[in-house]
């Protein structure tokens, strides 16, 4: 009876970083409950599917865990482009890790038009000894760039489940509060209006002006 | 070592005749043989002049992509890439102008070459103290690595550097302390460049050969104390060369270049070091890079027909060029669009993706990789994925259209799903368990172990190794064997088509026919006759198992 009135929706989300600050463990960390000593760089871009039940919706995810090496950086538009909602890791223990998500905040902002959920991710938390960027100057800068921000460890399996719950949320807020977020018209080559048709979805009420233009800004980057 | 060499000058009876010809053919069958063309055949190992290999990457069909992706009107140029693959194929043009107006000279010049050079150099180190900046880069802690005795002591060193002598890869030891070694070949390089308007190619210094080759901006040297050849040597560094272009593309290459003359090329490189060990590894245990050739999964051939039916039955979606599943570094099927072949030179490559990333084996992947046989001036999209818990069988989608991912991967859970449900990927695995097959069931005394090339179609076969080759020591002489004869059959300019030599260790015969290449090692007291009997025996025993063996029949979708 329950399923009746759930809704589903598919949204797109790229992982993106420097080399090595371990996108591909927080991934494999969420979606597949795991960690691995031996993960090897990744080549091009993995895709992962994560399936979640929130609020009314069925979420799926569909993960872009992309290569942090220089020379797929021409790469990234590719993966980034169509994406709902970007996860941006760095390693606590590099600065220049951290400073390179400026880098890709300003690449975002230029090339992405669609609003896009932003979450900032300081992995490796289990190394605090070894920590080079503190905890409030992230935050500071997630809130300057209005992204979530959480503090993780694929080792320890911290912060990573709040993380993507968070995202999804945001999500789903989204998605019923602009229109055309692109969500849910990811996987085939059909036109939007089609497949939200196959979705079953009702496009929700617009909302008040004034709504939509926070949630805009607060997502567009 | 030195036995051997003895071996060779010493106990080598060679004939190579054209008479014994007609003892040779009993059969006009040539094992393995088809006119349906699988992958591209017509390079041997004789085009591999410098002249054709400078010629070869450029006059490839370039802009095959470009007129690919043009078909398709709407296709959206939003990467950067897109943008310059255009100007890359005028750049091209002129490039191949510039290859064929410096007139590349034949083999008896190339001697004398060689030999100019080899004095040249002698004077040349000496001389080349007095530049002011090499002794100044001469620092203790680099000259102390070079010296140091596990660098010394590796049988083969492979280098890639900048024109202006910028580091970029070394086999053995961190790039960083090779400055100074850098330096100095590349000093050779430009004064025979600069002094004689000429090239260098190769120096033979005691038992160690010294072969450089330029290509766009690069230069790469190939040292070895081992059995190869100059040219087999240059061959290895054209795949080197190969796996650049496939990293970065030709345009990229040489457009950083046109730019920044001094680029460090190791910032877009980084990462792929791996792909080089790997490449250069697979070449110390793969026969299929010298021959030129890849080696198939003995399977049925029907249930090969299977598998590439399935594939295109259900991969036939727009822009996808070729469907390949390759297993174990062996190929299982290939299924092609019309008109477009694959070249063994980068399926080798491709095989070297597949070999050297675990990183496939997590997930789904979607990556960028450059075909140089195929269009060096942009990128293939690969959809990467294995189709077995053990990851051992992988499907790769090679399409143009950078937007095909879901497409594809739709077509990967259909594949998938049929190959299992035919008890196909099954096989193939069976198939993987079993080894290939034991040269015992030729069942021809005294033949050790074989290597069979089926020219029209540029795959090869060959038995597992078994005693007394199962040593690594062991198996390294007998590749060196093998580089050996290969070396002596194709010699540009005085090719053979028979060699009967007899070793201390063991006795070669190669044989060389417009249809197959044979090179065949047998035990140390056969005769002539009873080798050539054999050979006779292992064709038609070949001829026999040609469906398991070989791909056959080529499927387009």
């Amino acid at each position: 009876m329950n399923d009746l009135n759930m809704k589903s929706l598919e949204a797109k989300v790229v992982v993106l970083g420097s080399q090595g600050v371990g996108k591909t463990s927080v991934v494999i960390r969420y979606v597949g409950g795991m960690f691995s000593k031996a993960v090897s760089p990744t080549i091009g871009a993995s895709f992962f599917t994560y399936k979640l039940t929130l609020e009314q919706y069925r979420v799926k995810l569909q993960v872009w865990d992309t290569a942090g090496q220089e020379r797929f950086r021409s790469m990234a538009p590719m993966y980034y482009r169509k994406a709902n909602a970007a996860m941006l890791v760095y390693d606590i223990t590099s600065l220049e890790s951290f400073y390179d998500i400026k880098d890709w905040v300003k690449e975002l902002k230029k090339n992405v038009d669609t609003p896009i959920v932003l979450c900032l991710l300081g992995n490796k938390s289990d190394l605090d000894s070894g920590r080079k960027v503190s905890k409030e100057d992230a935050a500071e800068y997630a809130s300057s760039i209005n992204a979530l921000f959480y503090e993780t460890s694929a080792l320890k399996n911290t912060g990573i489940e709040d993380a993507f719950l968070q995202v999804s949320k945001q999500l789903i807020h989204l998605y019923e509060t602009v229109p055309n977020s692109g969500m849910g018209s990811l996987i085939s080559q059909q036109p939007p209006d089609m497949f939200a048709g196959s979705q079953a979805l009702k496009l929700p009420d617009r909302q008040e002006p004034g709504q939509q233009q926070t949630s805009e800004s607060n997502c567009a980057c | 070592m030195a036995t051997e060499i003895r071996e060779a000058e010493q106990n080598a009876s060679v004939s190579d005749s054209d008479s014994g010809q007609s003892d040779f053919i009993e059969t006009n069958e040539i094992p393995g043989k088809s006119s349906n063309t699988l992958l591209v055949a017509n390079d041997s190992f004789e085009d591999l002049s410098y002249a054709e290999l400078n010629n070869t990457i450029v006059a490839s069909p370039m802009g095959t992509i470009n007129s690919l992706v043009k078909k398709k009107a709407k296709r959206s140029l939003s990467l950067p890439e897109r943008e310059h693959v255009e100007d890359t194929v005028s750049e091209s043009e002129v490039d191949d102008s510039e290859v064929e107006t410096s007139e590349i000279c034949d083999d008896s010049q190339v001697d004398m070459i060689e030999a100019r050079v080899t004095e040249l150099s002698l004077q040349e180190t000496t001389s080349q103290t007095a530049d002011a900046q090499i002794p100044h880069l001469m620092t203790n802690t680099d000259t102390d690595y070079v010296n140091s005795p596990e660098w010394k002591r590796q049988k083969k060193h492979i280098f890639i550097l900048s024109e202006s002598g910028k580091p970029i890869y070394s086999r053995h030891g961190n790039e960083d302390k090779l400055v100074t070694i850098m330096g100095v070949m590349q000093a050779l390089v430009s004064f025979v460049a600069d002094s004689n308007k000429d090239t260098l190619r190769s120096i033979v210094a005691g038992d160690h050969k010294f072969v450089f080759m330029t290509r766009d901006h690069l230069t790469f040297v190939g040292v070895t104390r081992g059995k190869e050849s100059t040219q087999q040597m240059f061959l290895q560094l054209t795949y080197m060369y190969n796996q650049v272009i496939s990293i970065l593309t030709h345009s990229t290459l040489t457009r950083i270049f046109k730019q920044h003359r001094n680029y460090d090329l190791r910032r877009p490189l980084s990462g792929a070091e791996k792909f080089f060990d790997n490449l250069l590894n697979l070449m110390d245990v793969e026969p299929g890079l010298l021959l030129t050739s890849v080696r198939c999964l003995p399977l049925d051939s029907n249930v090969r027909d299977i598998v590439s039916q399935t594939i295109a039955q259900h991969a036939k979606v727009k822009d996808l060029v070729f469907a390949l599943i390759i297993a174990q570094n062996q190929l299982v099927a290939v299924v092609r669009m019309k008109k477009y072949y694959l070249h063994p030179m980068d399926l080798h490559l491709i095989l070297n993706l597949i070999n050297a990333s675990e990183s496939f084996k997590a997930a789904e992947s979607w990556t960028p990789i450059c075909l140089p046989k195929f269009d060096a001036a942009g990128f293939l999209q690969a959809h990467v994925s294995y189709l077995d818990e053990e990851c051992q069988t992988c499907l790769l989608l090679l399409s143009v259209d950078i937007e095909a991912f879901y497409t594809l991967s739709e077509c990967k859970a259909k594949i998938q799903e049929r190959l299992i449900k035919y008890n196909a990927l099954a096989a193939i695995n069976n198939s993987l368990k079993r080894n290939s097959y034991s040269i015992q069931q030729c069942s021809i005394s005294d033949l050790r172990h074989f290597l069979y090339k089926s020219r029209s179609t540029a795959q090869y076969t060959s038995p597992e190794l078994e005693a007394p080759y199962n040593t690594k020591e062991e198996k390294e002489r007998l590749f060196g064997l093998y580089y050996y004869l290969h070396d002596r059959i194709h010699t540009s300019g005085r090719t053979l088509k028979i060699l009967f030599h007899v070793g201390a260790y063991e006795t070669l015969l190669g044989w060389v026919t417009t249809g197959f290449e044979l090179y065949a090692v047998f035990g140390p007291l056969v005769t002539k006759m009873s080798a050539i009997h054999a050979v006779n025996k292992l064709l038609r025993w070949i001829k026999k198992e040609e469906d398991r063996l070989f791909i056959l029949s080529s499927v387009t979708f």
